[in-house]
């Protein structure tokens, strides 16, 4: 290993090497900001050019632009509520309250650190262990997976507290239903679709995002403009700015981002999980793990929520690369795109590549450590620059945000019709989030409720009909033990509160 | 720099190319290719680098490109039929077969299903052929023990794939079961939503058998055993796995992709992309693209192509019958 290590080193750190982790993580970066645009579409438009270098240096670079997104895609959801890559959704949970409260700066700076030691600590497992953790890729079958999309769903007690329970449950059957739409994904049978082509693909996890958070966000803001308590939030500018993170701060965020980056890295490594689902099984595992007083600040601007989905998406992102390099199997989209440019580079991925081609496996880890370094010395110093976005008068912020919501979501697709239909789940997010209803909850539901139902139907095809999948392997039993109990924990909690 | 300047043309040629539809005179001076689904996909980066591979080669002065999501390629399929757009050619493949046969999730237009009769057939340029495969250490080691294990006990065998039930990594399995006197309907078929993902279900030991296309395996050559391709005889890049045919199962069947033009488009112009898609195959430049994608040439034009589909609607539509998908 130690010459593996080497052998990667040295390529890793030649200048042109060197100069790709660079020019990877700059594009990342601006692709990750820009709601819509992807990391899977800019490496897809990218393979043409990587092919005029030799494997490892395309592969250099196109792992920068995928982890190089993530990081950059925190900015546009702490600062406008508008993810600009599905991994970072979580980050706005309390990102977003944190810049309204006139500490921009500090959660950018909060969001970035998580980032980057997210990103550093996996990469360290992922030198330690990558040749043991195929077997961690393969270890989950379809009844665990369905478990673990259950366990995933008690996060959303953190947006149902304080008599908001029955809103946040509505708003879950309400994603359960947009989930719903489309061809489902076991038989060929298309659902709740009217007959309407443009939905028989289903409705875009992105779309979703954006009208439900960026556009109804910017909607209430127009419709809320006279509102006089909106215009007593407007909260002084001064510290908006300002990157310093406190000690308090600091001790929470040692504490966080261990255990979420040991999450985010393991359901990264799952193919049938990815950054998305590791954000937001961290956010929900954090908040059972913190003190109550800071429980109560999830969702309101808590720094442990704000850092535990940014150290697992991060985390989650380099965890991908463990199936797609040692096992030539493909976790998502972007994770595909690069397996293809690997197999037109002629690299033959799986177990040996250790062997066939070490400075290919090494030289891309060693380049995520460099990588990381470089997005912290990149986005640090332009906290505070980026951060005065929000002094922009809000005359010309809102349509700021709308253009790039619209124009995000067609470059996605192509399609007008996605428009449309952005415009209309907007509409009635904002009235919904005039009368209180929480809107992650929806998220959540959208995202883990599709996979929970096609593994959850799949689990019953291989088990031939009978629900004995439930308790036949150790490790459903496991994950599902965990969700009962942190259920009945919280509802002992609950209990014993309501008598003192 | 020159990096960032070819990511830009790149990234904003995607942008842009959207306004570019009006274009006329000579048939090869500029072709505009309509894809069906977003960048990234099949169908892209097979309209993408045949377009490439006509600029660099001269055939084609210059090649444009239009993604048009929406519908599984239904919205792309209805625009070139409504819009019976100039020197405009769509990329399709397999699926427009199939979808024309499950008429409850077809290219529906009004009143009724759209095939490929609804537009010009040009050429079929590429391939990937179907293939079952087992896990390394499977102690099935060809498809025959599959067939015996199947016969001896039909539950003993699952068979992944990466799509729906009546797809293509369902029929592939279907044909090869059929092949061999077992009911297609009876063999249980386990469908994820990505190729990826049911290779991920073979190697965690959910199932036994994955029956997808050839190219979903190669990056997980190490860890499976193809025990059967589709193919006529063997290809050159996976010489190790064997077709069904020289197993004895007369299993035959190619996911093609290829050009179609719009309704009316003039015979002469058909002959003269035809030609050129064809002509390509044999020049350098093509070869880089090719091999660079693991395609198989499968050069299919005009005419031959037509009567290559009829074929292809009547052993699908006898085939997703017995299965019962329709």
């Amino acid at each position: 290993m130690i010459e593996g290590i080497l052998i990667g080193l040295t390529t890793a750190l030649t200048f042109q090497n060197i100069f790709m982790v660079m020019i990877g993580c700059f594009f990342g970066t601006i692709i990750g900001m820009l709601p819509g645009l992807g990391p899977m579409t800019a490496i897809a438009l990218m393979i043409p050019i990587t092919y005029g270098f030799d494997p490892a240096t395309g592969l250099i670079l196109m792992a920068g632009v995928y982890y190089g997104a993530v990081f950059g895609g925190s900015t546009s959801s702490i600062l406008l509520n508008a993810p600009g890559v599905p991994g970072t959704v979580a980050t706005s949970f309390d990102g977003y309250p944190m810049a309204q409260q006139g500490k921009a700066g500090k959660a950018l700076a909060i969001a970035a650190w998580s980032s980057f030691a997210g990103g550093t600590l996996s990469a360290i497992y992922l030198l330690f262990m990558a040749p043991s953790l195929s077997k961690v890729s393969l270890s989950f079958r379809s009844p665990d997976y369905f478990a673990l999309m259950i366990l995933g769903l008690t996060a959303i007690a953190a947006f149902s507290s304080k008599g908001q329970f029955l809103k946040a449950m509505m708003m879950v059957v309400l994603g359960l239903m947009l989930a719903s739409v489309g061809q489902d994904s076991l038989s060929d049978i298309t659902r709740f679709t009217f007959n309407n082509m443009n939905l028989t693909d289903g409705i875009s996890f992105v779309l979703v995002v954006m009208a439900t958070f960026a556009m109804s966000e910017a909607l209430t803001i127009i419709l809320k403009r006279n509102d006089p308590t909106a215009a007593a939030k407007q909260v002084s500018l001064t510290e908006l700015g300002s990157i310093k993170i406190n000690k308090e701060e600091r001790g929470k965020m040692y504490k966080t981002i261990p255990r979420s980056s040991v999450i985010g890295f393991l359901i990264g490594v799952l193919p049938g999980a990815g950054a998305t689902i590791a954000s937001f099984l961290a956010y929900g595992m954090e908040r059972n793990l913190v003190k109550d007083e800071e429980k109560e600040k999830f969702g309101k601007g808590s720094v442990n929520g704000l850092s535990a989905p940014e150290t697992a998406n991060n985390a989650a992102c380099s965890g991908s690369f463990v199936p797609m390099l040692t096992l030539g199997i493909p976790g998502s989209g972007t994770t595909a795109v690069m397996l293809g440019a690997l197999l037109g580079f002629g690299i033959q991925p799986g177990p040996r590549l250790y062997m066939t081609n070490p400075e290919i496996f090494w030289s891309v880890i060693m380049s995520m450590y460099i990588g990381m370094v470089i997005l912290l010395i990149l986005n640090l110093p332009l906290i505070p620059y980026i951060a005065r976005i929000l002094a922009v008068p809000k005359n010309y912020l809102i349509p700021l945000i709308l253009f790039f919501s619209i124009t995000g979501i067609y470059v996605m697709s192509f399609n007008n019709f996605d428009i449309y239909l952005m415009i209309g789940i907007a509409v009635v997010a904002t009235f919904l989030r005039l009368y209180d209803f929480p809107m992650p909850p929806l998220i959540l539901a959208f995202v883990l409720g599709g996979l929970m139902e096609e593994n959850l139907r799949r689990s019953l095809l291989l088990s031939n009909g009978s629900w004995e999948f439930l308790w036949d392997r150790t490790l459903t039993v496991c994950i599902l033990v965990t969700t009962i109990l942190i259920v009945l924990w919280h509802i002992y909690k609950t209990l014993t509160k309501k008598k003192s | 720099m020159k990096l960032i300047k070819s990511f830009f043309s790149v990234l904003f040629s995607a942008l842009l190319l959207f306004s570019t539809t009006t274009v006329n005179s000579i048939a090869i001076e500029k072709l505009h290719f309509v894809i069906g689904g977003g960048a990234g996909g099949g169908w892209d980066g097979t309209a993408r680098g045949t377009g490439e591979a006509l600029t660099k080669a001269g055939f084609l002065k210059s090649a444009s490109f239009e993604n048009m999501s929406g519908g599984g390629g239904g919205k792309a399929l209805a625009y070139m039929i409504n819009t019976k757009p100039e020197n405009t050619i769509l990329v399709q493949s397999t699926p427009l077969v199939l979808r024309s046969i499950t008429r409850h999730k077809g290219y529906v237009s009004g009143n009724g299903t759209l095939s490929y009769k609804d537009v010009v057939p040009i050429a079929g340029v590429i391939g990937d052929y179907g293939a079952i495969a087992v896990a390394k250490d499977s102690p099935y080691k060809n498809f025959q023990d599959v067939v015996d294990a199947y016969k001896a006990n039909p539950s003993s065998i699952k068979m992944a794939g990466g799509s729906v039930r009546g797809s293509m990594d369902h029929l592939i399995g279907a044909l090869a079961f059929q092949a061999a006197g077992a009911n297609p309907n009876d063999v249980a078929y386990i469908p994820y939503d990505a190729g990826g993902k049911a290779l991920a279900g073979l190697l965690s030991g959910e199932t036994q058998i994955i029956s997808t296309g050839l190219g979903e395996l190669m990056g997980a050559r190490d860890q499976v055993r193809i025990i059967g391709i589709t193919a006529p005889e063997r290809v050159a890049d996976a010489p190790d796995a064997p077709t069904l045919k020289e197993q004895g199962y007369d299993v035959q069947f190619v996911n093609w992709r290829g050009f179609f033009g719009p309704p009316g488009m003039s015979n002469k112009d058909k002959k003269a992309i035809a030609k050129m898609l064809g002509d390509v195959q044999k020049t350098p430049e093509w070869e880089e693209v090719r091999a660079r994608n693991a395609w198989v040439n499968i050069y299919n034009p005009d005419k031959k192509f037509v009567k290559f589909l009829k074929t292809q609607t009547k052993e699908m539509t006898a085939l997703m019958k017995k299965l019962g998908v329709i």
